[in-house]
């Protein structure tokens, strides 16, 4: 299934109408918040870490083009080969051809943004490959035909009842409650489906230059399983996220831990360097890695939004985000959602495909307060609004925009000479006594302030500004 | 009342009223300009001032802040430096516009050197209505009385850019008759935003439906705030919804003598 286009507003509508939605929004985002609070409570230099990983982040991005060169060299010693994808067809289309070539019939698949991103699964089921997610999470929303709706947690838009209905209609097996049965569905399934995979796609949480080792973070077993029971491990990553050297993982391991779940680690961390070696008794013949670029160099050539690509993916400026609290992860349309996606979809497919993502914040900075490497979320979001903005100067599509920029333009126009601001305070004061109410309020208002009396009342102009009563004040006081 | 501030070396407080108050909620500037006076702090309103160009700048057009900021940087840049024989500041009563002035402006204005020189001069000397007080005339107690049950909302920019949190609570705390309730996601925003509340009206009312909840469930009588966009959408949802919550900026609370 492939991704349709971005429209925050519309889907934002349906996810706050979806009453069992909006409780398991509370519920998980309630959770991971006060579990990655108290983890990040418990180490006493915690902002320390924050500061050290973003400065570590920012050198490895400022020198993407010497690290990638020496993770390229490094995963080679190890026997492994590199590929470099542009973008998201390039990048489908060579790791499906590293099935083709190998007459490759089915895949597991290991949990992977990076995946969603370019949309792999249709690709495999297009060139007539079954694939299999093996995260529980991400095998749900395979089976339901849907995209994941949070980072780290793909499928908590689903209640347990969703889900029960789900495995009893697709795998045709009983309705079972208990979460524990439907985990050892899943789990029996998986065994078999693993042990007969021709090949293992995963994600990386990290890619360390200096050793060409690559970094799976899971809780579930099923990532070590796909990078080392088929025959095949093909890795996709995101040339961000390197790190330089091996011991800087200590403390990115301990950030996103804790950040994401608030665990102090995770239950596997695998590191994979290279195929299975002569001595190794099991492990993949073949290890492939799958640079990818899709937007990435764009971001990195963009000084003002740079800092889009520190990101580790934790997941903790989506559980910290009142947005997504309430719209929940399909309203940002794509992959990646809340703060994050907000950022970084408009950047990766072009910011003419996700106009509305860098307005949908209230730029309270909740975001910025948990990031493990301190992306300032409201700089970013500005810097993209104000491209949003220049990118429409000469194209207005709709009245809304036209109505937005006239807006701007007359508010401009007001405030600039002191003057008319009165003047404008004082007729604006007379033209909305139709709609004042006995409480002193306006309770409807035409468009676009419709949108705020639709739901609220809107205060009404008093009828001396404070700048009329400070006259009086010092007319009295002499 | 604390009056051990009082001159020497004279306060002068140019008062930053935001569009906002000036237009819709006077009462809440003349509160702040009672609180400041009763502390001996010197008070002037430079009449020229409109708005500090955040509303355009949170959109995008930031060729229009610009222009707007520029206005307002150098009207009080102006009265600053005239005023050398006193210890000068520029006191809003918006934990918003003062970030909009303390932090935001660098960046508007990262590639125009002049216009940031003048920015590292007054945003020294700018604070929010609040910080000035507990901080700068180191006053928790102003003399204020209120009958009530208050709970307090932290406004995001207050909260976050200004890491402001404990002094308003020890303002609202030190009124004589008040009880404080803190409520439940005190810190969570009210959806408010700015343009925000109508690009995605929705969004917007649901965030403050939690919000609504979460100041109705802390049994408090009056709801405070030290940000009037935070209090005119939580206001808005409580006069819709016949709630008989109360909404009070700061300064009137602390204006408030019985």
């Amino acid at each position: 299934m492939r991704f349709e286009e971005v429209r925050f507003e519309k889907d934002s509508e349906k996810a706050i109408h979806n009453k069992p939605l909006q409780k398991a929004l509370v519920n998980v985002t309630d959770r991971f918040r006060s579990a990655r609070n108290k983890a990040s409570s418990e180490v006493s230099n915690w902002e320390e870490l924050r500061s050290e990983a973003r400065e570590i982040k920012k050198n490895t991005i400022e020198n993407l083009d010497k690290y990638l060169i020496m993770l390229e060299e490094n995963v080679k010693k190890a026997g492994g080969k590199v590929h470099w994808a542009k973008d998201a067809s390039e990048a489908s289309q060579i790791i499906v051809k590293i099935a083709n070539d190998r007459n490759v019939k089915s895949v597991v698949k290991s949990k992977s943004m990076a995946t969603e991103e370019i949309e792999l699964n249709s690709s495999f089921e297009d060139a007539g490959i079954s694939v299999v997610e093996t995260d529980l999470g991400e095998y749900i929303i395979q089976l339901a035909g849907e995209h994941p709706s949070h980072i780290i947690a793909p499928a908590i838009h689903k209640t347990k009842e969703d889900i029960s209905k789900l495995f009893s209609e697709k795998l045709g097996i009983p309705h079972y409650d208990k979460p524990e049965e439907l985990t050892k569905v899943a789990r029996e399934g998986l065994r078999s489906e693993f042990l007969n995979a021709d090949m293992g796609v995963s994600g990386a949480n990290f890619a360390v230059a200096e050793t060409g080792t690559i970094v799976i973070v899971e809780n579930e077993g099923n990532a070590r399983l796909t990078t080392t029971v088929p025959k095949i491990h093909v890795a996709l990553v995101g040339i961000e996220k390197l790190i330089p050297k091996y011991e800087d993982l200590s403390l990115f391991l301990t950030v996103l831990a804790r950040s994401a779940t608030g665990q102090k680690s995770s239950t596997y961390v695998s590191f994979i360097t290279g195929p299975k070696r002569a001595s190794d008794v099991d492990g993949p013949e073949e290890f492939h890695l799958v640079l990818l670029d899709n937007g990435r160099s764009g971001i990195l050539a963009s000084e003002e939004t740079r800092e889009s690509l520190y990101c580790i993916r934790c997941g903790a400026c989506l559980n910290n985000c009142p947005v997504y609290r309430h719209v929940g992860g399909h309203s940002y349309g794509w992959a990646y959602s809340g703060p994050i996606g907000a950022i970084i979809t408009p950047q990766l497919m072009g910011i003419d495909k996700a106009p509305e993502l860098p307005f949908a914040s209230s730029l309270c900075g909740a975001c910025h307060d948990v990031c493990p490497v301190k992306i300032d979320f409201p700089k970013v979001l500005l810097e993209l609004r104000k491209n949003v903005v220049e990118s429409k100067k000469f194209h207005i599509k709709n009245t809304k925009d036209l109505i937005e920029k006239l807006g701007i333009k007359f508010w401009r126009f007001t405030v600039e000479y002191e003057s008319i601001y009165k003047l404008t305070n004082k007729l604006s004061y007379y033209l909305q006594l139709p709609w004042k109410r006995s409480n002193g309020k306006l309770n409807s208002l035409p468009y676009p302030f419709s949108r705020w009396t639709d739901q609220r009342d809107f205060p009404a102009i008093a009828k001396k500004t404070f700048r009329e009563r400070w006259k009086e004040i010092k007319h009295q006081t002499g | 009342m604390n009056q051990d501030n009082s001159a020497n070396p004279p306060i002068k407080a140019y008062i930053f009223i935001t569009c906002l108050v000036d237009t819709f909620f006077p009462e809440v500037g003349e509160s702040m300009l009672k609180v400041l006076n009763d502390l001996g702090v010197e008070v002037d309103f430079i009449e020229e001032q409109t708005c500090c160009g955040q509303p355009a700048f949170n959109s995008g057009y930031q060729d229009d802040a610009r222009a707007v900021a520029e206005r307002f940087i150098s009207i009080f840049e102006k009265a600053i430096n005239n005023d050398t024989n006193t210890e000068t500041y520029i006191i809003s009563p918006s934990g918003s516009c003062t970030s909009m002035v303390k932090v935001f402006y660098e960046e508007l204005f990262k590639n125009y050197p002049d216009t940031l020189k003048k920015v590292s001069h007054i945003k020294n000397n700018t604070y929010e209505f609040s910080e000035f007080l507990v901080n700068v005339l180191n006053v928790e107690d102003v003399g204020a009385k209120y009958e009530g049950v208050i709970t307090y909302h932290d406004s995001c920019h207050l909260l976050r850019e200004l890491r402001v949190k404990d002094g308003p609570r020890q303002l609202i705390k030190s009124v004589k008759g008040v009880r404080f309730k803190e409520m439940e996601l005190h810190d969570a925003c009210c959806g408010f935003g700015g343009t925000f509340s109508i690009k995605f009206p929705n969004v917007s009312v649901s965030m403050l439906d939690e919000k609504i909840e979460c100041i109705v469930n802390s049994g408090a009588d009056t709801v405070v705030s030290a940000d009037m966009g935070c209090l005119m959408n939580i206001g808005g949802a409580l006069s819709r919804r016949n709630i008989p919550i109360k909404v009070m900026h700061l300064a009137q609370l602390l204006a408030s003598r019985g």
